[in-house]
């Protein structure tokens, strides 16, 4: 199947449909909680989170030996959110850094999860199967009641976004004003840490717990490249995350052997890197563009101002000098005599050069200007 | 106990030993998160390594995934100085697109080739004493029993000549700079052999139990001690206790044994975590509670200093003049008057001589901004501090 055939299809076929919803929807909730993840510097939460869930499923997989994905999910919160808390009160209580506390729950619930999930495969029970799509996710084990679940999710989400919006805000930028404006800053962030931890939950089943920490801080990271305002982030990053999913979906779906939420996590990757890129105010390429621009104006300045200081001494300022006055100075190229002609600062003749009015005023001003600026 | 069951015992702790002593320098240095990121994006490294090679032991294959290691490292450090991320963002970012890539390079050729993403993660410990080296006929034990041995021997090697540089880095940066060790090289010498130490260790005990045993340990040591050599013999022994008792764990239950080792390493940290006699959680709320008295106590001692009127000092108007609880206030009232502080009189309460002098210091001790100063205080003051 072409990338073509994967777009007629996707309105028709049940599966393609599901999948590419349900990883659509993944990418906006995710995108949207994300934005918050990444600006409370919690972006590797995310990963934490993820592994954290682990156990949880297996837990959960124990106690009811269904294997029905809310149940599982629901047990994956739970395990989930003991992480969360369990992190926070180890940064609190102790002087352990949270890279270490991340660390140390990420990879000790995970492998308690291993240990539950192997022990599960050794029981006599035949319904154990496929607990570990969890691990990689299966995007195509979406069923239309997955996708029914995280579009609840995600317009619960929404909700709560747009009720607290004010709060969440406040808190994202200045946590104690917060608190002093009477807020009930622990309430907020338990709110919003729960929310993460949903739409991280919501997503092992399709991306799996490796690669879930990307979908959520991929499409923030890239939001954040073209927008000061946190709304326009939001958004953006909701669209960003959509679009991951459905394009990932389309890649993994028109080649054989391809898993989706590894695709998915790289056309996330791919926005980050053309957003790092191509932004216009943050963006690197642009960046270095305007250093080169900053870099040769000021080169043209240094040559003018030492023109300026040459002809200074002559009575008239447009007594022509040898170029050739100008080479042991640095700032000095053909181009920028050239661009000094352009700018009609100097007229050259031959091998000479001598400042016109414009040019003599221009100098004598530059550093006059630049000086009261910086005052 | 049979040979296989030894060979995996000492294979698990010869990792536990190796891992130990990077992640020690890991957590000093904040950077516990990074080994999560270099043991996931080893991934494509083993992959490629292995269609070259076609051995999942050869050494090309450890040297080409740990170069992907120091690759993740460098990715996430010219990430953060672009700006345009915060750094825990950068690693975030880096490992999960290089795993995606490694996940789809194998699954793309997954005909021709005999590694399983799962294996990887986590690793089989139960098999390794069944891929046997052997040199000119000669069986002379598991082959990722010599691949640790010798990553362990280099790892000691340099631990013991590099000891004095890497100390010192690791606590003032800017004092190794001025002393002329390159923070750069003893940075990148530490990503090097945590790389090469997730490499050699993920294919016996899989990349997740490798952060477990980096981090975990140091984490537990670093709550018992604040000296580096302690705590790097402390995370040894707590690493090689856990993958002992975490393999047997898993002979009981018949499960994964790099499972049950994190799982014996949770139980540790969550033990020590609990019940470590400075750090940890119970004597840190203990000492918050005594500090939370001594402070009542001061309050309470101060106010009867600027009061002389007697309803002021009236035991029943205390506590709606500071705005106390009831139990709190007979509390702090007990402990003023077993230290000869106050005399109740008439349920009149008033200041002794020495609680007089007492606060009067306090009041010093309080207003008094300059550290050296108050250091000196310190000690006639608290009550509760040795």
């Amino acid at each position: 199947m072409d990338l073509q055939e994967y777009f007629s299809l996707v309105f028709s076929d049940y599966t393609l449909r599901t999948i590419t919803l349900g990883t659509a929807i993944l990418g906006a909730v995710t995108g949207m909680l994300g934005s918050f993840a990444v600006l409370r510097k919690q972006s590797l939460l995310g990963d934490a989170i993820s592994h954290a869930a682990l156990p949880g499923i297996a837990i959960a997989f124990l106690i009811t030996g269904a294997k029905d994905s809310n149940t599982l999910l629901l047990g994956a919160l739970v395990s989930g959110l003991i992480g969360t808390f369990w992190i926070r009160s180890i940064v609190k209580k102790t002087h352990l850094k949270s890279d270490t506390a991340l660390g140390l729950i990420l990879s000790l619930f995970f492998g308690f999860g291993m240990l539950l999930l192997t022990f599960i495969q050794k029981q006599p029970n035949a319904n154990q199967a496929g607990l570990d799509k969890y691990l990689f996710g299966q995007a195509a084990t979406l069923v239309e009641s997955d996708v029914w679940m995280m579009a609840t999710v995600t317009a619960l989400c929404l909700f709560v976004l747009l009720l607290f919006w004010k709060e969440f805000k406040i808190l994202l930028f200045d946590a104690d004003y917060t608190k002093t404006l009477g807020f009930n800053t622990k309430f907020i962030d338990v709110l919003i840490t729960t929310f993460i931890v949903l739409a991280i939950v919501l997503g092992l089943q399709t991306v799996g717990v490796v690669l879930m920490s990307a979908m959520l801080l991929a499409p923030a990271a890239a939001a954040r490249q073209w927008t000061n305002s946190l709304s326009k982030m939001v958004f953006l990053a909701a669209i960003f995350g959509a679009f991951s999913g459905v394009f990932g979906t389309a890649i993994s779906a028109s080649q054989t052997n391809l898993s989706t939420g590894p695709v998915i996590v790289l056309v996330a990757s791919v926005f980050v890197v053309f957003s790092f890129v191509f932004s216009p105010s943050r963006g690197l390429l642009f960046k270095q563009i305007r250093f080169i621009k900053n870099r040769r104006d000021l080169e043209l300045h240094k040559t003018l101002a030492f023109m300026h200081h040459i002809a200074e001494t002559h009575d008239n300022i447009s007594h022509p000098h040898a170029i050739k006055l100008l080479n042991n100075f640095q700032g000095f190229t053909r181009k920028t005599l050239q661009k000094l002609v352009e700018k009609n600062y100097v007229t050259l003749d031959g091998n000479m050069w001598s400042l016109t009015e414009i040019g003599f005023t221009t100098a004598a001003n530059l550093y006059t200007k630049q000086a009261t600026e910086d005052e | 106990m049979n040979s296989a069951q030894i060979e995996i015992q000492l294979i698990a702790s010869l990792v536990a030993i190796a891992c130990a002593i990077p992640g020690t320098f890991l957590v000093l240095r904040k950077m516990a998160m990074i080994s999560d990121a270099i043991s996931h994006s080893i991934l494509p490294g083993i992959v490629i390594g292995f269609f070259i090679t076609q051995d999942l032991n050869s050494p090309l294959l450890i040297v080409l995934a740990a170069f992907t290691g120091v690759i993740t490292v460098v990715l996430v450090e010219y990430i953060q100085k672009t700006g345009l991320v915060k750094e825990d963002t950068a690693i975030g970012l880096v490992f999960p697109a290089l795993f995606s890539i490694g996940v789809i390079l194998i699954a793309k050729n997954a005909n021709d080739v005999h590694l399983d993403v799962d294996a990887v993660l986590v690793g089989e410990l139960a098999l390794a004493p069944f891929d046997r080296l052997i040199i000119s006929g000669v069986d002379i034990g598991p082959k990722s029993l010599w691949i640790i041995g010798t990553i362990l021997l280099i790892t000691i090697t340099l631990l013991i000549a590099f000891f004095k540089e890497l100390k010192v880095s690791t606590f003032d940066k800017g004092l190794a700079a001025s002393l002329g060790f390159s923070p750069a090289i003893i940075h990148y010498g530490l990503m090097t052999v945590s790389s090469v130490t997730t490499v050699g260790a993920f294919d016996a005990v899989g990349a997740i139990l490798v952060v477990a045993l980096m981090i975990a340990p140091a984490a537990t040591a670093y709550l018992l001690t604040t000296n580096l050599k302690k705590m790097l013999g402390l995370a040894m022994f707590f690493g090689v206790f856990s993958a002992i008792s975490g393999y047997w764990l898993a002979h009981k239950l018949d499960a994964s044994i790099a499972g049950s080792i994190t799982t014996m390493l949770g139980l540790l940290f969550l033990a020590v975590y609990l019940f470590a006699p400075n750090k940890g959680v119970i004597a840190v709320m203990y000492r918050e509670k005594q500090q939370r008295t001594e402070v009542s106590l001061l309050t309470f001692l101060l106010h009867l200093k600027n009061h002389n009127e007697l309803e002021e000092r009236h035991v029943n108007h205390l506590r709606e003049h500071i705005n106390w609880h009831k139990v709190r206030a007979k509390n702090v009232l007990e402990l003023a008057q077993k230290n000869n502080m106050i005399i109740i009189d008439n349920n009149i309460v008033s200041l002794t001589e020495k609680g007089d002098a007492f606060t009067s210091k306090a009041i010093d001790y309080i207003i008094t901004n300059e550290d050296a100063q108050i250091e000196d205080m310190k000690d006639d003051f608290f009550l509760f501090r040795g």
